[in-house]
């Protein structure tokens, strides 16, 4: 099995404009800014939400605080992981309950890791509401979960991946659509 | 008859290195001659000389095993007369003589006697039973030991245990004086043995085993040796293991004490670093230090040491896999004695003909016997190579047991056939 | 990625990476004892079995309490009411727990090399909670934890370890541990129980019957419990051992300013530590108590969370989600 590249689906100029306008849409979208609180679904989901922290600092001049989520502990499917999967520490530097919060990830798929992010969230407290913002929408959802901001919507194949690559962890900003073959 | 050719006869009571013919009549030597030579040696009219071809062998007088446990009466699951000899006649030896650590404890002539009887009818080599010192060796009174004499015994011990005071020890040994009946004992201070099952140094810290100190022994060789020389008794140490304790012997031999003293093999094979949780190097006394070790190789070649003996102590498998400090003690050891001992000689630590002596003239000494390849002499021989490889195989052993830590190991030199009585009671096929 | 652990029979063998490797990973369960909803369901569905042939409660709960917040069930094994009353051998009683389908057994024993010998005969891995002398493997670890977390870092630490060393496998899996960060030692008790093959075992180790040289210059002291009575051995008089080897305040000031005390418990308050000390700021008896459910936690999840090792593991770049 390897991995052979497709196509760019997005360039680095994309997903800056794209982190903009997600922004947007969620400081129109949530009556107030308040009680935000943006969770990054580690890995790649932490610097897209710093991202549009400072997006939001920038336009609309409001604080949002960022959290970090490891969803190791909650998977379903650890033993496909890993042999031996590492932890992670989630760092939260607020309080949960009565939050209005935005779970942000790369790409939403099947909705497992979402679901596993829910029982880490909950485990910490009761927030008000929970809402999904994911750069990528690919399709095969497993589960019943959507997403709120999506910032690109894309047709997939089972043995195809979508591949975000950020700055902050893969030093280039593109995101490419790989095959399996 | 039977003929032995072409062998190269090696006999320390006759210091004789060299080819020679034997031939055996019924359970006699009847002729020891030069190769070619004793052509009056010929079979009577009507039959034909049964020859046996030592081409390449050393032709010894027969072994002698002065410390062994064949657990009969008794503890048979464990091993039996009949299972615990054939491993022997494989080793080599011709006779042995098992402790008194039986069920029950060999302390009259009534078990004694049917050792001896059960002996004669299944035994692969000559048996000679070493009696109890004490009653049940309980370590209180004396045993029926002129009684035991009498049906047999060649030695006195309460093995398995020390004998229990300076007060019974002269007692007991004042009494084999008169009876001359040497007395054996397993030297142990029993207060400094007691809960340990290793030897005290850097591995038992190291595993967190309870170890005890070579002083446990030499103490008691000390106490032992003393009351020897009080009462003039011979005085024999069972499987000496520590160099303070033999620096004791030697002392005592230098004055004049009537003391003398064996070595097991796997004392002067293993050490205590050896040891790592594995039940089969559990024994007692424990495997000893490195320089313990060193010692007692020197002791056996100069002297010191009169004769290597095996401590053949069987346990059957279930009772040794359990953790190490619930272990029995003991390790079998017909099989491997004379190999190890070659291991030895290859290396240039023991002369060839010092180890015959170690498992021929050196324990028939300490029996007060003799043991040699001459006209009239018991025709018990063991024939060995010096060259023959092989690995030995525990679950081929002859013994019911299989606790050894010797399995799988490949050995140069080995026994090839042991004759006893003029029986050929064991026959390697190459 | 340091070689991955498959059992846990002794520190002696893991290397410095395989121990930073599991002090990392007790990280994130430290601060999950804080959640307010202390259940996870990782190891749902996965069962540990307690076997405790040596009586034992502190670390038979942390234990459970790490089965149970992990979500994997326990069977629990207790040495008074077992077979081995009845004659069983332990590997007969280790076998019939194991024809239960554990996933894991965390054994303690009062031999020495017991778990290694059980683990000899069994597929599924071993924890040792302790066996006999020889080692206690997750107190080291949850000790190292404590030290790393106060005190920055386990490199070139001068610890002190005060008690009977000989009998102590709290002494020798912290030695083991430590010796792999290049920290150097001083063992001291009553001389009895202070074996000198300690100085010869390759790490660097100073041993003394007198506490107030041992304290001098440590970063801490590992204060060992006293045992009463033992078998073969006529006992010490309590009153001895308080006499010298007491951790007083006194005596603790002559250790580095700040330096740790760390107890594996239960302390016996006025026996081997004053109350004063036990109860001080110095003292991190507490903490070790949380860190050892973090540790234990972490071994579970590292021997029971993963894949087997026919399973390659992929990157979860490549996974699907």
């Amino acid at each position: 099995m390897r991995i052979v590249e497709k196509s760019q689906l997005m360039s680095a100029t994309e997903i800056d404009r794209t982190v903009q306008r997600l922004a947007h849409e969620i400081a129109e979208k949530s009556g107030g800014t308040k009680n935000l609180g943006l969770i990054g679904i580690r890995r790649r989901g932490v610097p897209l939400a710093q991202r549009i922290a400072l997006a939001m600092r920038g336009m609309e001049g409001v604080e949002v605080p960022v959290g970090t989520l490891d969803i190791t502990l909650y998977r379903d499917d650890l033993s496909k992981v890993a042999a031996q999967p590492v932890l992670h520490s989630s760092e939260i530097p607020f309080g949960v309950d009565d939050k209005d919060l935005i779970l942000v990830d790369d790409v939403l798929y099947t909705g497992r890791t979402v679901r596993a992010a829910m029982n880490g969230l909950f485990d910490l407290g009761r927030p008000q509401r929970v809402r999904l913002c994911v750069l990528v929408d690919r399709g095969h959802r497993e589960l019943p979960i959507e997403a709120s901001f999506v910032g690109r919507r894309v047709q997939t194949s089972g043995t195809e991946i979508i591949e975000v690559r950020l700055n902050e962890i893969d030093h280039e900003d593109r995101v490419m659509l790989v095959e399996l073959v | 008859m039977l003929r032995i050719k072409n062998g190269r006869v090696m006999d320390p009571a006759s210091g004789t290195d060299a080819p020679r013919d034997i031939w055996l009549d019924g359970d006699r030597i009847v002729t020891v001659a030069p190769p070619g030579g004793g052509e009056s040696q010929r079979a009577p009219a009507g039959t034909r000389d049964e020859i046996l071809d030592a081409s390449g062998l050393i032709v010894a007088p027969g072994f002698i095993d002065l410390h062994c446990h064949l657990r009969e009466p008794g503890i048979e699951n464990s091993e039996t007369i009949e299972t615990g000899t054939r491993a022997a006649a494989r080793g080599g030896f011709t006779a042995v003589c098992p402790m008194p650590n039986t069920r029950p404890v060999n302390d009259s002539a009534s078990v004694t006697r049917g050792i001896v009887e059960r002996a004669a009818a299944v035994a692969s080599t000559r048996v000679w039973p070493v009696g109890a010192a004490s009653a049940g060796s309980r370590g209180e009174s004396l045993a029926e030991i002129a009684a035991m004499q009498q049906a047999g015994i060649v030695a006195v011990s309460d093995d398995g245990k020390p004998i229990a005071t300076a007060r019974l020890l002269r007692q007991v040994m004042d009494y084999c004086r008169s009876l001359d009946l040497p007395v054996i004992d397993h030297c142990e201070d029993a207060s400094l043995f007691a809960g340990n099952s290793m030897r005290e140094g850097r591995q038992s810290v190291r595993l967190g085993l309870a170890g005890m100190p070579a002083a446990t022994e030499s103490i008691a060789v000390a106490r032992d040796i003393q009351v020897a020389e009080l009462t003039g008794c011979r005085f024999h140490v069972a499987h000496l293991s520590a160099r303070a304790s033999l620096e004791a012997v030697r002392a005592a031999k230098k004055r004049g004490v009537r003391v003398s003293c064996e070595v097991t093999p796997h004392h002067f094979t293993l050490t205590d670093e050896d040891v790592a949780y594995d039940t089969h190097y559990k024994m007692n006394p424990p495997l000893g230090s490195a320089e313990d070790r060193a010692a007692l190789i020197a002791g056996l070649a100069d002297g010191a040491v009169d004769a290597i003996a095996t401590d053949h102590a069987p346990h059957e498998p279930a009772s040794k896999e359990v953790e190490f400090d619930r272990a029995p003690f003991g390790i079998t050891g017909f099989e491997t004695a004379l190999a190890l001992a070659l291991e030895l000689v290859h290396a240039g630590k023991l002369p060839l003909m010092r180890m015959v002596e170690l498992f021929t003239t050196g324990p028939a000494r300490v029996l007060g016997r003799e043991r040699r390849i001459a006209e009239g002499q018991p025709a018990d021989l063991t024939l060995f190579s010096t060259e023959h490889a092989w690995t030995f195989r525990a679950a081929e052993s002859a013994s019911k047991s299989r606790n050894t830590p010797f399995d799988g190991r490949v050995f140069r030199g080995a026994p090839m056939a042991t004759i006893v009585a003029g029986r050929v009671v064991y026959r390697r096929d190459a | 990625m340091p070689e991955r652990l498959r059992h846990l029979l002794s520190i002696e063998p893991l290397t410095a990476a395989q121990i930073n490797f599991v002090l990392d990973e007790a990280k994130p369960f430290q601060e999950f004892q804080r959640y307010p909803l202390k259940k996870l369901a990782t190891l749902r569905g996965k069962s540990v079995a307690l076997a405790f042939f040596e009586a034992s409660t502190r670390t038979r709960i942390s234990f459970a309490t790490a089965a149970a917040r992990l979500g994997a069930d326990t069977l629990n094994l207790q040495a008074e009411s077992s077979s081995l009353k009845k004659g069983e051998s332990l590997l007969d009683t280790v076998r019939s727990l194991d024809a239960m389908k554990p996933d894991c057994i965390v054994m303690r024993h009062s031999s020495s090399g017991a778990c290694e010998f059980v683990a000899k005969h069994l597929d599924i891995p071993v924890i040792n909670a302790g066996d006999g002398s020889h080692e206690h493997p997750t107190q080291a670890l949850l000790d190292a934890l404590t030290l790393r977390d106060r005190l920055g870092t386990l490199e070139k630490l001068h610890v002190t370890i005060l008690g009977d060393i000989l009998h102590s496998r709290v002494a020798r899996s912290n030695l083991h541990l430590l010796s792999k960060f290049g920290c150097c030692f001083t063992l001291c008790g009553p001389a009895m129980w202070l074996p000198r093959e300690f100085e010869t075992m390759g790490m660097p180790v100073r041993l003394t019957s007198r506490v107030d040289q041992a304290l001098e210059g440590a970063d801490a002291v590992i204060v060992l419990r006293v045992q009463e009575e033992r078998l073969h051995e006529p006992a010490l008089p309590l009153n001895e051992y308080i006499l010298l080897y007491q951790l007083t305040p006194e005596r603790l000031r002559r250790a580095k300013p700040g330096a740790l005390v760390l107890h594996p418990g239960p302390m016996i308050r006025g026996l081997e530590i004053d109350p004063a000390v036990a109860d001080g700021p110095q003292s991190c008896v507490l903490e070790q108590v949380t860190n050892g459910l973090a540790v234990r936690m972490a071994l579970l999840f590292m021997l029971l969370g993963g894949g087997s090792e026919s399973e390659p593991g992929k990157g979860s770049k490549h996974v699907a989600d």
